[in-house]
């Protein structure tokens, strides 16, 4: 995939905006297991993703969690020789349907990248994008809302004066919030990240993480990170993950301080390996 | 022994920092336990020459509090501890201040005991605060035993001995009430003496928290207030 967000077909489908207006969307899945060819990338993961908190997966490398993600929202469609079993839930509806709508899909579950990777097109056209592919035509409406998108991002007061500027004149940080700015203007109910401040200094990253805090409330949102202190400081649930498998998902205050498993101890201690 | 594998980080440097941290507490717990010998020593024994010592031991125990305390900060600071590492540090940054005051109490068991160097009278009530002496001395050396080998069962038994303590304080007290009602010109001897039976009561409050401590790095789990559950029950 080469979007760093992937852009919304408006559809009617199993997936659908009314099914989620109700209910709290949450992401569930149940003895969920991919393969990739011959391997095993996640083993029977039963993990219930709570609405408008912040979940963060951690892991050693390859234990599963950026496959988990992609599964979520079927971007594993896209790689050949990849087979899913178990069930993925997102509120009622069932991701992996066969009548499952996938654009209207990736709209509901948003994901954005380690690198960010804006369009290179305008600030504005950036924020816009997923907003004219859902048909949006009047000019009003879209500059409302890529206003409201930018602002939520909390880059607003950063490029106000500077919509029509190329979005790679921005910096890295501002790039990544921009990310966040076109995944959310489309109005997904789960925005997932993996790896989203890997690549940003510091203070862009602490920046970030002020964001993440803020869009909770209204998002449901799954980090993956290799920083755990990351992990520590903005989630409200995590979930460790090894081999493929789920070891332990809990409060993350109980997780870092006294986790119930041994290998998920060793992990966050580094005695890992 | 080490149950909660504490020195089997990748890093090795952290190893080593967090057994050197649990070394030097230790250390400061037995000057501290040297310290109530001492005390106990010029109180029994009125052996007046061992105060000089236990100021200078006083001021080894603080600069201990000290240096394990700024040990603690840079692990915090650098290695940003989780789980059992954050409990360790945790733990031994409160047990810090306990061992301290422990060393208070006893200095000031001493300082008392410098007042009934000339006193003759009561043996037997000397023979008691000996005896609570004992106690408490001896409810250290298990505190410090549970937390060098992170045995929850020894920390157990030494809460429960602390009751005891407790138990044998209120028998003294009554006796030294008993014998001030009896010879009022001895009020301030007595009074001494019962200050005395206080600290040692209070040395053994103290390290009942030290064992909370231990059960809280060991379990995970703070058992300050809410009492032991069903299944604490002391050996024996």
């Amino acid at each position: 995939m080469s979007n760093s967000v992937t852009p919304a077909i408006d559809g009617g489908a199993s997936v659908s905006r009314e099914q989620a207006a109700g209910a709290a969307p949450a992401l569930r899945t149940r003895a969920l297991s991919l393969w990739y060819g011959a391997r095993r990338a996640l083993d029977a993961v039963d993990l219930d993703v709570p609405a408008r908190r912040i979940t963060a997966l951690i892991g050693p490398s390859g234990c599963g969690k950026s496959s988990l993600l992609r599964c979520l929202n079927r971007l594993n469609d896209e790689i050949e020789g990849t087979r899913v079993e178990g069930e993925v839930r997102l509120g009622e509806a069932d991701v992996y349907a066969p009548d499952a709508f996938v654009h209207e899909l990736r709209r509901r579950v948003g994901i954005v990248f380690q690198r960010p990777n804006p369009f290179p097109l305008s600030v504005h056209d950036n924020v816009a994008y997923g907003l004219r592919l859902l048909g949006i035509r009047s000019r009003r409406e879209l500059d409302e809302r890529v206003e409201a998108a930018l602002k939520a991002a909390a880059l607003w007061d950063e490029v106000a004066s500077r919509l029509d500027d190329g979005a790679l004149g921005l910096s890295l940080g501002q790039q990544q919030r921009l990310v966040i700015a076109r995944a959310i203007a489309v109005e997904p109910e789960v925005l997932m990240l993996d790896e989203p401040a890997s690549a940003l200094d510091p203070a862009a990253t602490l920046r970030f993480e002020e964001l993440l805090h803020e869009l909770a409330g209204r998002y449901t949102l799954l980090l993956v990170t290799h920083n755990m202190q990351q992990a520590a400081r903005v989630s409200d649930f995590t979930a460790f993950m090894h081999a493929g498998r789920l070891i332990e998902f809990g409060d993350t205050d109980a997780l870092f301080t006294n986790p119930r498993e041994r290998q998920t101890e060793d992990f966050i201690t580094g005695r890992y390996g | 022994m080490d149950r909660l594998h504490l020195t089997q980080h990748i890093s090795r440097q952290f190893n080593s920092e967090i057994e050197d941290v649990r070394r030097q507490v230790l250390a400061m717990g037995g000057i501290v336990e040297e310290q109530i010998a001492a005390a106990v020593r010029v109180l029994v024994a009125r052996e007046a020459g061992a105060l000089g010592e236990i100021r200078e031991r006083e001021q080894r125990i603080n600069a201990a509090e000290l240096a394990i305390d700024e040990q603690c900060a840079f692990i915090l600071a650098r290695r940003q501890p989780a789980a059992s590492d954050l409990r360790l540090v945790l733990s031994v940054m409160k047990m810090l201040a306990d061992l301290e005051r422990i060393g208070d109490e006893a200095k000031r068991i001493a300082r008392l005991g410098e007042h009934l160097l000339n006193e003759e009278s009561g043996a037997d009530v000397t023979a008691a605060l000996a005896e609570l002496g004992h106690v408490a001395r001896d409810m250290l050396r298990g505190a410090l035993d549970a937390f060098a080998r992170l045995d929850e069962q020894l920390a157990l038994d030494v809460m429960h001995r602390d009751r005891r303590l407790d138990g044998s304080f209120r028998s003294v007290s009554a006796t030294l009430v008993a014998r001030m009602q009896q010879v009022p010109e001895q009020i301030p001897v007595e009074l001494d003496r019962l200050w005395c039976a206080r600290s040692f009561e209070r040395i053994g409050d103290r390290c009942k928290n030290l064992c909370e401590f231990v059960l809280y790095l060991v379990r995970g789990k703070d058992v300050r207030h809410s009492g032991l559950a069903k299944g604490d029950a002391p050996r024996g």
